[in-house]
């Protein structure tokens, strides 16, 4: 008997690491932004090419920056999940259209409707690049001091946003400046 | 021999496709080979985070062309080494490097296999003193040993 509790043990070892790692999601990064400063930009807006808007412009306030493209399927199923965000009355949700045509990007929301407060457009990925954005749609939520606080990557649903981001702008939008 | 009508032409049709699917990797210039030989460096050795297992060097991916773009353009500014693999983990976290960087974290992955050898060896030698040094010659063995020597002799 006791010489098959060595060979025993060392499965029920292996089977716990395999476990844990069925669970693992191996498309998961984490993020080493959270509770970092957000990194700078200064992009033009989509609709008004002229107005710039900068990282430090928002600063004071809570907001939620969501990287979208028109040619990004995955973003047309997120839209819905956006717009009751917006409607919400949280927080901001500003826009970043990443690697798009602006044209498309204007037919995109002319016929999905525009919540966002205003869409930057980076139109080469660098600002991408900046905020670790490697697949669209990605989701940040920065607070008041400019820190980046939460990522989502992949698209939100209302059971994510109910969960995890409505209770954290809440929460953000009371602490002091 | 005489060669087929039709060899040639298809020889050189062989020839022009293998040269248009290596085209699908972007090419860049370089004016010093020691910078190449960095981008080469850092290209092979940073991780494609849309497609996992392919460095930068190798995936098609658009974030891979990007990351591409921004590597050449660093070390064509006279950035080192350093500075572009800070730049990358900065942004897209040790994820990105395939090559672990030896820190707490990582320690048991470092370190783990080295380990795991030694109480293996350990082990080994455990149970090979065992198996030679616990048999005691019984009276009948020695006389059979002692036999077969003598036969050799």
């Amino acid at each position: 008997m006791k010489r098959y509790l060595i060979p025993f043990a060392i499965f029920v070892v292996l089977v716990i690491f395999l476990a844990i790692g069925l669970k693992l999601d191996p498309s998961y990064i984490p993020s080493p932004f959270i509770g970092k400063p957000a990194p700078e930009f200064d992009l033009p807006d989509l609709h008004n090419p002229n107005q710039r808007l900068k990282t430090s412009d928002l600063k004071g306030q809570v907001w939620v920056l969501n990287v979208w493209a028109s040619w990004c399927t995955a973003c047309r199923a997120e839209h819905p999940v956006i717009q009751r965000l917006v409607s919400l009355n949280i927080a901001p949700v500003y826009g970043l259209n990443y690697k798009d045509k602006p044209e498309d990007a204007k037919k995109w929301l002319q016929e999905l409707g525009d919540p966002y407060k205003a869409n930057l457009v980076d139109r080469t990925g660098d600002v991408g690049i900046d905020w670790g954005v490697y697949g669209v749609p990605e989701t940040f939520v920065i607070d008041k001091k400019g820190l980046i606080r939460y990522k989502y990557i992949g698209p939100l649903s209302n059971g994510v946003v109910d969960a995890e981001i409505v209770p954290l702008l809440r929460k953000l939008n009371a602490e002091a400046d | 021999m005489r060669i087929k009508k039709g060899f040639i032409p298809i020889v050189l049709t062989l020839l022009v496709v293998s040269v248009s699917s290596q085209a699908v990797i972007d090419v860049y210039q370089f004016d010093d080979p020691e910078k190449e030989a960095l981008y080469k460096k850092l290209t092979g050795e940073l991780r494609c985070t849309v497609c996992q297992n392919q460095p930068i060097s190798d995936s098609n991916a658009d974030l891979a062309k990007d990351l591409r773009r921004k590597t050449y353009e660093m070390i064509t500014a006279g950035k080192d080494e350093e500075f572009v693999l800070n730049f990358m983990t900065q942004r897209f976290g040790d994820f990105i490097l395939f090559r672990p960087p030896f820190q707490s974290n990582t320690l048991v992955l470092w370190i783990g296999p080295f380990i795991i050898l030694i109480v293996a060896v350990f082990f080994l030698i455990k149970f090979i003193r065992r198996s030679t040094d616990d048999i005691p010659l019984t009276d009948t063995d020695r006389a059979q040993a002692e036999q077969l020597l003598e036969r050799d002799k």
